[in-house]
């Protein structure tokens, strides 16, 4: 039933002897849409831009439907780009910008037209014909740009972060746009955000990137609810991760208290990172059979309070609509389908604790926080452009 | 209100040295050579200067258009080039400004004459003397060699201010690189090649050194016309309502190429 349209095979990028990309192995299904996402400096733009055709990997192959298309420029691929600051003409007017790649492929006057009316019915720009690009809005030049791509009817979109310069507001009804759009054209999308948020809502596959690798690939679901690391633990979502020691099978040691979970393969006695999503945890009454700790902080959210607990010095993230005041004793129960094991990785040790509470959650909250501060380093991706 | 009397020393300048002058020829056009009285005479006499005004004009158009067809290609390869080797050969193209234009024309008729540095090289090889100077051709080339760089310099900040993203997104969209440059590039530097074509033409079409030293008797140009005027001919008067007309003509020009780029909001100014 599906597809493949879009293949990576080893790709792997290098600037000026920095690697930007690393074995990079990725395939694209027909009619997918697939996000990339991760930091900023974590490669995706590149990837993006190299199925696009505007960068050759160092190594590694690039296939189109089975063919190797790494030589082929972009003028002859049939893949359209929705860029990051959407790239507009400004000697034209919407409508000969949303025509311009249909002139170019030398359609007639009359299936352009007919075309190009559609399209600017299909992104809600009916009656813009002759607007000026400086004369639109940023949420009215991003469907110009989209009706621009999506009119040359490509196999394969792809957006470079289409909705980052926009307000929150209009973010959230673009994003239902684009998958509106993306079901009733049956184009495959490739999208580029660092918004875990965008990425879940709106994908099919996510693939989480970081330092120029593939961290992991799988449904929005499956990233969640069984992230492969600490890296993809912290960046989807909050997580509490915690150093353990898988027992055996189905049971995990941490914090001195053995608990039942539902992972299994790991050796016996191997060291793990428990990751324990914030909201799964339930609050109980203090007594020596449950995990019991001090709250160290509480913070009204709207629908539920973060509740920072301290146990004999390492703090968890609590999401719960049970108010506990600031030095309150409590005692946590965890279920087995609220622990999920991981293997130790590069990664370990460096997320999930939250004795930094205040400053951390800040940072990851905010999608342009400089990722330095998380402690890896930042690859340029895009030349000077930068990404935002 | 405070930046207005930043202007001051401007708008003074500008009063003193533009603005009353040009009042001062409009009054000398307007009068009499002898009595100093209102009158239309020296507009009637500018009937007979008309083929020399067409000849200024067409040659100062040529002149724009070779300096345009010399400066497109040489603006656009700088504006590709690495910031560091940009300033170097922008720096080479200033260059020649900084030598005196007479001496630049003079240089010219010794390289070009009968007698000159190149006929006698010529001449060594057994070749019979070519027609370089005094005619057309050569004041064409003395215009272009003296203006190129204000041709070159307007070009060269367009170009280099593109937005490579458009140029990328044209590609996507299906262009050929002869293409991106025919449907994006050229149309994006419409105002550029206006702003050239102008300030080429402008001080072309008036200008009277050049046309006497590489010229024939024949090329005589509205510059020279309005120098015989005051200097040699005593006609204040006539040559006030030459530089008159002069200065519709370039307004007009001016215009019209303005007109002919409004597609695209940038004015040009000069």
């Amino acid at each position: 039933m599906t597809k493949e349209l879009v293949r990576l095979k080893d790709c792997r990028m290098d600037f000026d002897g920095q690697t930007v990309l690393d074995s990079i192995n990725l395939y694209i299904n027909d009619n997918e849409f697939l996000t990339l996402l991760g930091p900023s400096g974590c490669g995706k733009t590149t990837t993006l831009r190299i199925i696009g055709g505007f960068l050759q990997p160092t190594s590694g192959d690039v296939l189109f439907d089975g063919e190797r298309i790494n030589d082929l420029p972009p003028y002859k691929r049939n893949v359209n780009t929705v860029f990051q600051n959407y790239a507009l003409f400004p000697h034209l007017d919407v409508y000969d910008n949303i025509a311009f790649g249909l002139r170019v492929s030398k359609l007639d006057e009359e299936e352009i037209d007919r075309r190009v009316t559609k399209m600017l019915e299909t992104v809600s720009l009916t009656g813009f014909e002759d607007r000026k690009i400086n004369q639109l809005s940023g949420g009215q030049q991003q469907r110009v740009a989209i009706a621009r791509a999506l009119v040359k009817e490509p196999s394969v979109l792809l957006l470079d972060e289409p909705l980052g310069a926009l307000d929150l507001r209009l973010r959230k009804d673009m994003q239902n746009e684009l998958k509106r759009i993306q079901q009733q054209t049956g184009i495959t999308f490739i999208y580029v955000t660092h918004d875990q948020e965008e990425a879940l809502s709106m994908s099919d596959t996510v693939v989480v990137m970081d330092r120029g690798r593939i961290q992991q690939i799988g449904t929005p679901e499956n990233i969640y609810n069984e992230p492969e690391n600490a890296f993809v633990a912290d960046f989807i979502g909050e997580s509490n991760i915690i150093d353990g020691l898988m027992l055996k099978d189905y049971l995990v040691r941490f914090f001195g208290r053995d608990f039942e979970c539902l992972d299994k393969g790991f050796d016996p006695g191997e060291p793990v990172d428990v990751v324990i999503r914030p909201e799964d945890i339930d609050i109980v009454e203090p007594d020596p059979t449950h995990l019991c700790g001090t709250v160290s902080s509480v913070t009204f959210k709207g629908v539920h309070y973060d509740t920072i607990v301290d146990f004999n010095g390492f703090k968890w993230l609590i999401q719960t609509t049970d108010f506990c005041p600031v030095g309150s004793y409590i005692g946590i129960s965890l279920g087995p389908d609220d622990i999920h094991v991981m293997k130790k990785s590069e990664y370990s040790g460096i997320f999930g604790d939250y004795s930094s509470y205040s400053a951390e959650y800040e940072e990851i909250n905010d999608p342009d926080a400089d990722p330095e501060a998380h402690g890896y380093e930042e690859y340029g991706e895009y030349g000077e452009a930068g990404e935002t | 209100m405070k930046n207005r009397r930043l202007a001051a020393p401007y708008l003074l300048w500008m009063t003193l040295f533009t603005v009353i002058p040009i009042f001062v020829v409009v009054y000398f056009a307007f009068s009499d050579s002898i009595t100093g009285g209102f009158s239309l005479e020296n507009f009637a006499a500018l009937g007979s200067y008309s083929h020399i005004m067409a000849k200024s004009i067409y040659l100062a158009l040529i002149s724009a258009f070779v300096c345009l067809i010399i400066g497109y290609p040489a603006a656009y390869y700088i504006a590709s080039l690495p910031p560091k080797a940009q300033r170097w050969l922008y720096l080479l193209i200033m260059l020649p400004m900084c030598m005196s234009f007479l001496l630049k024309t003079l240089s010219w008729v010794s390289l070009l004459e009968d007698t000159g540095i190149i006929n006698s090289l010529l001449g060594k090889l057994g070749v019979e003397p070519l027609p370089l100077i005094r005619n057309n051709g050569a004041v064409v080339l003395g215009i272009v060699y003296n203006f190129l760089p204000y041709m070159i310099m307007p070009l060269f900040s367009v170009l280099e201010k593109m937005d490579k993203r458009l140029l990328e997104a044209a590609s996507d969209l299906g262009c050929s690189p002869l293409q991106v440059f025919t449907k994006v590039i050229l149309p994006l530097s419409v105002p550029g090649i206006v702003s050239g074509l102008t300030m080429v033409f402008v001080p072309a079409v008036s200008t009277f050194y050049i046309s006497r030293k590489l010229g024939s008797p024949g090329t005589v140009l509205m510059g020279d016309v309005i120098e015989t005027q005051f200097k040699t001919a005593y006609n204040p008067n006539l040559g006030a309502a030459l530089s008159l007309l002069l200065m519709v003509i370039v307004l007009f020009c001016i215009f019209l190429m303005n007109k002919f780029s409004g597609s695209y909001k940038e004015e040009v100014t000069i």
